[in-house]
């Protein structure tokens, strides 16, 4: 009985369709394409994984002028659909609303509460085969970057498909880095599906590539090639695979070295610019500021405020931090001198457990006013990211920026030092008090100034450290420990030595921490220290003279 | 001099003045204490514990308190020092005489506390996913066990065509046991051992370019790889930034971590870490009208509407209604009447399910997988059929496999049975 009903509902079907033909007898293959097109976008309401993939899948095969668009959309998760009628829209959310339009029509469907939008949620498979998909399509892109992205991503996990494009396009492709990327997608799928000849000739291509998917497939390669005696032609496969193998390791362990270094000289710069500030403080003046962490911690906080009072200006957040967290900090700094530490100089033990109230009294002080929470401190555009040189070896913008602010820092308060009255008279006062005094020098303003310089360089730091860590109470208890560390290795009361001192650690941390781990490496590093102070107490750089026998 | 001493005096009276206001409230209400870090390094997760106990103390006497009486808070702030614990938590059960206590975070806070709330008989409710191998007559563990979070991301993962895998964690005994735990699990499911890369870090590790390279090259031989995160705390945000710098995103080596949540979320600009995710039993995005409810709440309650739910608090949640449900059952709130009535208790929970206490002192919950997004929530990717059994002693570590802990039943009464050898372990937990 039900399979008479199912057959019924079949015949009328197929002749209500029937009948459709034969009214609409112009349909062209476009509006069939089409059809399928909007029935692939409509389908996205789906819960399911599965039905999604096969939608996403059909919206990428219509050829529709809108596909990129759709698939680009939903991968920026930016495809909603109305809970209750299963309309697809784009939508743009604000804190209550969205404002949304039709995903098909593109027609503008006002505002509605966000409460009645729900995403199209995708997971990591789905988004592997958007990014897949988008590349496909947007290989013909008029833009460079985007070309030379989409043929990477097909490189990735090169297939017929790919095959085909990469073909096609190398032709048309007038940018030699596209098409050396296209020709080694070429030569890498020869090499996978192709007879033993042309296996040879793709390693002759493919020896001279980065791409881990090279050498993965190389090397898989190399270990399939079985048979007992081997032939001669597998035979020589097998000695061109294994040159070429052995040649991209060389290169490969060379950028290696690079990488290494460049991360010991980001991590000795992020020392370097915790620490700079305590050279002055703690090398220059001799007090033991344990309350210099808290200034990198207000630099950083610099940075959460203006960014909140800036909402709109992100991109330039840290550049308007730097000088604004210099003054703020230097003027705490100045306060903190004036009314505790200048009671105390000459008696280290004091300073050192006044200062360390101070530190505690400012972290919950953060905490009460501000929050215990960390703060979100965006990262700009242009800090994001990294510099990819080739294949094998890419330097993050951030890492970039701060080795270069970094080493301005340093400049700047050198030539201040060196080149100025203030920084004349710093020294004078540093290196023989009553002299100066007599001098006309008044040296307990040097003093307050001198301490505020430090804690304004610490303030700038913190500016510096908020794109890289995070910002809460807790930051410059993190960085205290390493920053006395750097400026008595390196030498107290010498620039040059803190210089040094950051690089040798950063250097020196990074090649122990492959090796031993982050945690021993870190105990290695202080027993080093340990014992180089027991052979040079005064550090790399030791002052020589009078002066530094006080 | 005389200043001195009329000071002391001034602080005399008032210290006996208040001496006397507890003897007076102490009658009336019913005490519960609240043991959550509100300076140091952990305040930052447990301050918003200590308001979430302050919320539902404040629910539940508006609506009638607990046995006609009122619910009072006695907060005090064990600073993130470890041993101060054990001093708080004596001070709360013996100065204050607490009835209940809802507190710690770190595993390290609990073990110190551990043998203070046995020796003095206390009630602790622990909100906090860890590590297990314990259950102790005196603890209520409401987070989640291993078995409820860690076993079953992995099984999602292997799901998703998982091959290689990075165990990354911070140098403590949560991180180490449950990657001894995993490590064990993945041998078992066929994992060779270079498939499998361990890497501890410091608290508050903040460069994190070598190990990131690492795992870059360590997924780059072709086959699926994610990382398995127990990173705690503080170094997440310079970790997932560095993540995002080299350029390492969720659909190449997706990462699931077990101690990032909704909270820790709120500090990080979430648009790089868009697809990794996160295990946990509760998610603020889980759609249910307790849920709804349960943030206006908080939200109202706090007087912020953009502060975020998470696990721990939907732990606290459950541990503090089934408290209060066992109370009023057996009409009293000595710890040795409410303890066995906690046996079998059933609650809705906020992601629509059911939460029942069993009598290895450890819920049954579902598992959720969430993938994070660009608003700093999670969408539910995967959820387990049913509730997990939370399991105090893991099945995948052979000396851990014999043993059970069960308090209701007569012939065991044990938080540590060997099954083989039919003994009790002769400490408590």
């Amino acid at each position: 009985m039900r399979n008479f009903a199912l057959l019924l509902i079949l015949c009328g079907s197929l002749f209500s369709a029937g009948l459709s033909w034969s009214n609409d007898i112009e349909i062209k293959p476009d509006t069939i394409s089409e059809t399928i097109f909007h029935d692939a976008i409509n389908g996205l309401s789906s819960k399911s994984f599965t039905k999604k993939k096969e939608y996403i899948q059909a919206i990428a095969t219509s050829k529709d002028s809108q596909a990129l668009v759709i698939l680009q959309q939903l991968l920026d998760g930016n495809i909603y659909f109305l809970k209750k009628t299963k309309t697809i829209v784009i939508a743009k959310l604000d804190n209550k609303n969205a404002v949304i339009r039709n995903a098909i029509s593109g027609t503008d469907l006002g505002v509605i509460a966000k409460k009645r939008i729900k995403k199209v949620g995708i997971n990591n498979k789905l988004r592997r085969q958007l990014k897949v998909e988008i590349a496909k399509l947007s290989l013909d892109s008029p833009n460079k970057a985007v070309r030379q992205q989409a043929a990477e991503e097909i490189l990735k996990d090169i297939n017929k498909s790919g095959l085909q494009l990469f073909t096609g396009r190398l032709t048309i492709e007038k940018d030699d880095s596209i098409v050396e990327i296209m020709q080694t997608g070429i030569a890498l799928y020869s090499f996978k599906n192709g007879s033993v000849d042309e296996q040879l000739s793709a390693v002759k291509t493919l020896s001279n590539s980065l791409y881990p998917e090279v050498k993965n497939t190389l090397s898989n390669g190399l270990r399939s090639i079985t048979g007992n005696p081997l032939s001669t032609e597998k035979q020589e496969l097998k000695h061109t695979l294994e040159a070429s193998i052995e040649k991209i390791d060389f290169k490969l362990g060379w950028y290696k070295q690079l990488e290494n270094i460049f991360f010991g000289v980001s991590l000795g710069s992020v020392l370097l610019l915790a620490a700079v500030g305590l050279a002055i403080t703690f090398g220059v003046m001799g007090v033991i500021n344990m309350a210099h962490g808290e200034m990198l911690m207000l630099g950083a906080y610099t940075t959460y405020i203006i960014q909140q009072i800036m909402p709109n200006a992100i991109a330039y957040s840290p550049l308007i931090a730097i000088p604004i967290a210099f003054v703020f900090t230097a003027l705490v700094g100045v306060i903190i001198e004036r009314s505790i530490i200048r009671h105390l100089y000459g008696r280290p033990l004091e300073t050192l457990l006044a200062t360390f109230g101070i530190s505690l009294i400012l972290q919950q002080a953060v905490r009460t006013i501000i929050s215990p929470q960390n703060r979100a401190v965006a990262t700009p555009e242009w800090m994001s990211g990294s510099l990819q040189i080739n294949p094998a070896l890419a330097l993050t913008y951030n890492r970039l920026y701060i080795i270069l602010f970094s080493i301005a820092v340093l400049i700047g308060l050198m030539l201040l030092l060196q080149k100025t009255r203030f920084g004349l008279q710093v020294r004078a006062v540093t290196q023989n008090r009553t002299m100066a005094k007599a001098m006309g020098i008044r040296t307990d303003w040097i003093d307050a100034y001198t301490f505020g310089l430090g804690s304004g360089i610490a303030g700038m730091a913190g500016v510096a450290l908020s794109q890289l860590t995070n910002v809460g109470p807790n930051l410059g208890q993190a960085y205290i420990i390493d920053s006395f560390m750097v400026v008595v290795f390196g030498g107290v009361g010498n620039l040059w030595g803190t210089f040094f001192g950051a690089m040798t650690l950063g250097i020196a941390n990074k090649y122990l921490e492959p090796m031993t781990g982050a945690v021993i490496a870190k105990v290695v590093i202080l027993v080093f220290i340990i014992l180089f102070i027991q052979k040079r107490p005064r550090g790399m750089f030791a002052l020589k003279g009078r002066s530094a026998e006080n | 001099m005389k200043k001195h001493s009329l000071l002391s005096i001034c602080l005399l009276t008032l210290s006996l003045f208040s001496l006397s206001a507890q003897a007076d409230d102490h009658s009336d209400t019913i005490k519960v204490g609240v043991l959550h870090s509100l300076s140091g390094t952990m305040a930052i997760s447990e301050t918003t514990l200590k308001d979430t106990v302050l919320m539902m103390i404040e629910e539940q006497n508006k609506a009638g308190g607990l046995l006609g009486k009122k619910l009072e808070a006695v907060v005090v702030d064990p600073a993130s020092d470890w041993p101060l614990f054990a001093e708080k938590m004596r001070e709360l059960i013996e100065v204050h005489e607490v009835d209940v206590i809802f507190g710690c975070w770190t595993s390290v806070s609990r073990k110190s506390v551990l043998p203070v709330v046995e020796e003095l008989n206390g009630l602790l409710f622990y909100p906090v996913q860890y590590e297990g191998e314990e259950s102790s007559k005196n603890v209520f563990y409401t987070g989640a066990s291993p078995n409820q979070q860690a076993i079953p991301a992995v099984d999602y993962l292997m799901d998703q065509g998982v091959k290689r895998w990075v165990l990354a964690g911070t140098d403590y005994v949560y991180p180490r046991t449950t990657n001894k735990i995993l490590e064990s699990y993945l041998k078992l499911k066929g994992v060779a051992a270079k498939d499998i890369m361990i890497n501890y870090t410091p608290f508050g590790h903040s460069d994190w370019q070598t190990i990131v390279s690492d795992i870059k090259s360590f997924g780059s031989t072709g086959k699926k790889t994610a990382v398995v995160s127990t990173i705690n705390g503080d170094a997440n945000v310079p970790f997932y930034k560095e993540l995002g710098n080299q350029g390492l995103s969720a659909d190449n080596i997706p990462v699931v971590a077990f101690s990032v949540g909704e909270e820790e979320l709120s500090g990080i600009d979430t648009t790089p870490l868009v697809g990794h995710l996160a295990a946990w039993n509760y998610f603020q995005s889980a759609e249910s009208d307790t849920n709804d409810t349960f943030i206006e709440t908080w939200q109202s309650f706090i007087g912020d509407d953009s502060r975020v739910t998470n696990d721990p608090m939907e732990a606290t949640y459950i541990g503090f209604k089934m408290w209060a449900e066992a109370v009023s059952k057996v009409d009293s709130t000595e710890v040795d009447k409410v303890r066995p009535a906690m046996y079998g208790l059933s609650l809705p929970n906020l992601t629509g399910g059911t939460a029942v206490m069993n009598s290895n002192h450890h819920l049954s919950k579902p598992v959720l997988i969430g993938e994070i997004q660009d608003d700093g929530q999670f969408e539910i990717v995967w959820q387990t059929e049913g509730e997990v059994v939370g399991d105090a002693w893991t099945d995948f570590l052979p000396e851990s496999a014999v043993i059970v802990s069960d308090w209701a039943d007569p012939a065991i009464n044990c938080g540590n049975y060997n099954t083989e050898t039919k003994k009790c372990s002769g400490q408590n937990f």
